[in-house]
């Protein structure tokens, strides 16, 4: 049988386990990825010349971050791999990479998206201010840079990231002034049933906060955030302030602040290529619709990860996994010994149950959002206010996002509504006076992300 | 001269990398091997860039080569997105305009 | 009598439609208009946003002079901004053959009042340091700009409905019928209206409604390919088009006053009708870079940020088709502006009413009638 051309965009858990698989297949496929290296961004390696222990660098994680480095390194050889390499375009069966100064416009027969997620974000007044970083881009400054974000950081949002961030700076010497969890306190007890399908993550979860508490750092539970202030310069941030549990308003003191709430899955090329997308309820977003294995609508195209389904490293090795032995059997190859997607499918089910035992630990405020003022910037690239949001939903009329789009120009800029989108469709749903699934979802448009004018052309073949 | 404000990121180790020399706003700056090129200006200044609307100072955000919040512009009127730039010796980088259209 | 009756019936909420409602209840005519979806979603809100005169046929230059002084009244008009800015607009040649059709086309325009200015590549790079070193000559047209197509048709029917007109959005019309005193609309959604005068102004759809009247007329389909760079200084003030003989050399630009580049040409892609969708060619994208690169070297720096691209109707003779019917003392059309509509909008609603209302219009039309058609296929 000829070669088939399968490809992987994301060389993080999801995409190293499908491409693992698919080698020990007898098959030689393409993976494609922005990063210098493999890891994705959970995983991700620190450059060449830094001298820290994976303990260091990813804590109780370490051994699973070392063992799919040296899945990724035995890999080498066997498959492609094209880093530093943008795939901008998905369609009719065509994925269109940007590698380098050039364009390639490359056919599949079967193309696994395992494209992972970036943080969601409340656009908070003041959040575009220098020293206010995502909780990931914390992370990243940390494991990637060994750089602290600021002098005295702040860890806003919910969860488990949020903790996670701060036991890592707290343990790596850094200054935490504290956590503001959004989440109400009583909301963990509430999600312990679904959450007891993982108790070993339950556990870790509980050592996190031990050590915040022996390092000294306050909780703060149940708060709203009010704003991000500017110090006395007015050109970073001086401090957060909050409203507390118990209705009292606090200025907390810090020059740097992690904020995040929990993940968004990366969908734009998945919307691209015309997958059909569900609004799930959990996680207040829409998602790709797949089958059990990750195949989507679209003939010879599969999800991984959480790009796709929000269940973490673990969870998007499993559908890595997954999404390999679909396209094997789709392709009319035999699965390697040993496979057993029915196995698989049980574990990633019991994720399932502690995903959603999640999102109810640590809701998604969606009320806060709502409710942000009308001066406070919406859109970061495009600099456009909730308030102009709130005209295009009413004196203009935008029934759903991507009207409402077209109008105030929110979701319009560089980033394609990635760090906007979600919190623009609470704003103009609550304008609207209607659930935020009526609102629709915002569409996403080629490039998936910028593209050099000075872009190439492949050679026409 | 007011004294410049400090700089937003602090290095917590890895400080034994060998120094490399770039320029910032027509100053010489240094930075270590294996900095992103937001590192190098973040150890060095509190932002990177200002807000094509007025709105003030940015100095990225997610790190992740997601919001695009960080591209910065080269003397020459390159583009470089911080984040996901390695610095190398000899960049010269302005924060504080953008040299667009280079007519050279 | 019924709700749903007004003077007259639009079909299509297109900028067309739009403003033609606009303009019929300035002169008291009642009003409704159906559009499928939302106002100004198809071509009317994806275009490029030219509000050019330079280079169209010369016949229809007095119907966009016409809209030209329509555009500086529109702030007060309509009480919004559309983003219109009469910035000028710039053609620039490659060739000796393109800047000697510039010259042509100079005189061409002369008698229809559209002064242009024709400048040597030097004299042209002398205003506009930007431009390429491959600039042979430019074509100089002062008063023409550009303007936000995605606020523009909004814009008229809120307009309208200011005025009194009726906008019916998400009204899909399934049935258009002859009925003693005039023309029944029927809904999907079961309401009939009725009206003794119809205008249908449905854009890439208009022909299929033609065909359905009796009056079918060659329109292709097809998406023009749009793209936004990042925001970047302001400094390409004029839009910016080309004059060459090969459309894949046809690039046109604008620079918002906020910073990003708009650009679009070189090709055109699919467009289907029935699912209303319309793709960007990711080819014709990098194709549009290299045109981009060669009229003004400093875009080669910037990223694109987005592409998009809508349904546009293109007759074969490229030239609208607008007026009366040819069979019906009271049906009107306004359709098939092969994406060069954006500029005519407020003028063709203007005319539209004014021949609805009074019978005919005061700025020749008759190149667009659609008994052409007929003619050429007896």
């Amino acid at each position: 049988m000829a070669q088939p051309r399968v490809t992987i965009v994301g060389a993080g858990p999801a995409g190293t386990r499908a491409a693992e698989l698919l080698v020990a297949a007898g098959l030689h496929p393409l993976l494609v990825d922005e990063a210098a290296d493999n890891g994705g961004q959970i995983y991700r390696r620190q450059p060449a010349g830094f001298r820290r222990p994976p303990a260091a660098l990813y804590g109780t994680e370490a051994g699973r971050a070392t063992a799919l480095h040296a899945s990724f390194d035995a890999l080498r050889g066997r498959i492609e791999h094209w880093p530093e390499s943008l795939a901008w375009n998905l369609r009719d069966g065509v994925l269109h990479v940007l590698r380098g100064e050039r364009s390639h416009a490359l056919p599949f027969d079967a193309l696994i998206l395992a494209t992972g997620a970036t943080d969601r974000l409340i656009p908070l007044p003041g959040w575009t201010l220098p020293g206010v970083f995502t909780l990931g881009g914390a992370q990243i400054a940390l494991k990637a840079q060994a750089c602290a974000i600021g002098r005295r950081v702040a860890f806003l949002g919910s969860g488990p990231l949020l903790y996670l961030v701060a036991a890592q700076y707290a343990k790596a010497g850094a200054e935490v002034a504290a956590v503001l969890d959004t989440a109400p306190a009583g909301a963990r007890w509430r999600a312990l049933p679904l959450m007891a399908a993982r108790p070993a993550l339950l556990a870790k979860g509980a050592a996190l906060l031990a050590r915040l508490r022996r390092a000294g750092v306050p909780v703060h539970r149940g708060v709203t955030p009010l704003r991000l202030c500017p110090d006395a310069s007015g050109a970073r941030l001086g401090g957060i302030a909050f409203r507390q549990a118990d209705g009292r308003e606090a200025v907390l003191d810090c020059d740097a602040s992690g904020l995040g709430w929990h993940l968004r899955a990366e969908t734009q090329l998945a919307g691209l290529a015309g997958c059909g997308f569900d609004f799930d309820r959990a996680s207040r977003q829409w998602l790709p619709r797949i089958d059990a294995d990750g195949r989507s609508e679209v003939p010879g195209l599969y999800m991984a990860g959480d790009g796709v389904r929000l269940l973490g490293a673990d969870g998007a090795e499993i559908a890595g996994r997954l999404a390999a032995l679909a396209v094997l059997r789709d392709l009319g190859f035999a699965p390697p010994a040993g496979a057993d997607p029915a196995a698989l499918r049980r574990r990633r089910q019991a994720m399932d149950r502690f995903r959603r035992g999640l999102a109810i630990a640590f809701p998604w405020p969606a009320q806060l959002v709502a409710g942000l003022p009308d001066e406070t910037l919406v859109c970061r690239c495009e600099a456009i206010t909730a308030g102009e949001l709130r005209r295009s939903a009413g004196a203009l009329d935008a029934p759903e996002v991507n009207r409402a789009k077209a109008f105030s120009r929110v979701g319009m800029g560089r980033c394609q509504g990635r760090m906007c989108g979600l919190a623009g469709a609470e704003i103009l749903a609550a304008a609207r006076g209607v659930p935020v699934e009526e609102v629709g979802r915002l569409r996403g448009q080629a490039p998936v992300k910028p593209l050099p004018v000075a872009a190439l052309r492949e050679e026409e073949a | 001269m007011n004294p410049a404000p400090p700089p937003l990121l602090r290095r917590l180790g890895e400080a034994h990398r060998r120094p490399v020399a770039f320029t910032l706003d027509g100053q010489p700056a240094t930075a270590l091997e294996g900095d992103t090129l937001l590192t190098a200006i973040l150890t060095n200044a509190s932002a990177l860039r200002l807000s094509e609307f007025g709105d003030g100072p940015r100095a990225g955000f997610c790190l992740m080569g997601a919001c695009q919040d960080c591209w910065v512009w080269t003397e020459a009127g390159t583009r470089l997105r911080a984040c996901g730039t390695p610095v190398t010796a000899g960049l010269r980088i302005m924060t504080k305009e953008a040299p667009w259209p280079s007519l050279g | 009598m019924s709700d749903n009756r007004a003077d007259v019936l639009v079909l299509g909420g297109g900028l067309m439609g739009a403003a033609t409602a606009f303009f019929l209840r300035r002169r008291g005519l009642s009003v409704i208009l159906l559009e499928r979806g939302l106002v100004g979603q198809q071509a009317s809100g994806v275009n490029f946003g030219n509000v050019r005169r330079q280079g169209r046929f010369p016949p229809q230059l007095p119907l966009a002079n016409r809209s030209r002084a329509l555009w500086g009244q529109l702030p007060e008009l309509l009480g919004e901004d559309i983003e219109f800015l009469p910035s000028g607009h710039l053609r620039v040649a490659y060739t000796d053959e393109a800047a000697g059709m510039m010259e042509a086309y100079r005189e061409a325009a002369r008698p229809y009042g559209l002064k242009l200015e024709v400048l040597s590549g030097n004299a042209v790079r002398a205003r506009f340091p930007w431009l390429s070193a491959e600039v042979r000559a430019g074509s100089w047209s002062a008063e023409d700009g550009h303007a936000n197509p995605r606020l523009a048709a909004p814009a008229f029917a809120r307009a309208a409905r200011r005025a009194g007109a009726r906008i019916e959005e998400n009204t899909e019309v399934l049935a258009i019928e002859r009925e003693a005193a005039g023309w029944r609309l029927d809904a999907a959604d079961g309401r009939a209206f009725r009206a003794p005068v119809l205008q249908v102004s449905a854009g890439a759809w208009g022909g299929r409604l033609a065909a359905q009247l009796g009056e079918p007329v060659p329109i292709v389909v097809r998406g023009p390919q749009m793209g936004v760079t990042e925001p970047v200084p302001y400094a390409l003030t004029p839009v910016l088009g080309v004059t060459a003989t090969v459309v894949g050399e046809v690039i046109y630009l604008r620079q918002v006053t906020r910073g990003n580049i708009v650009f679009g040409g070189v090709g055109h892609g699919p467009a289907d009708l029935d699912t209303c969708r319309a793709r960007v060619e990711p080819a014709i994208t990098l194709r549009q870079f290299i045109q981009l690169r060669r009229m003004v070297p400093a875009l080669g720096a910037l990223r694109i940020i987005r592409t998009w691209s809508g349904i546009e109707g293109y007759m074969h003779d490229e030239i609208p088709v607008m007026g009366p019917s040819a069979r019906w003392p009271d049906l009107f059309y306004a359709f098939g502006f092969c994406g060069a509509g954006f500029q005519l909008g407020p003028g063709v609603g203007d005319v539209m009413a004014e021949l609805i209302a009074a019978g005919r219009s005061t700025t020749p039309i008759e190149p667009f009638h659609i008994a052409r058609f007929a003619a050429k296929a007896a």
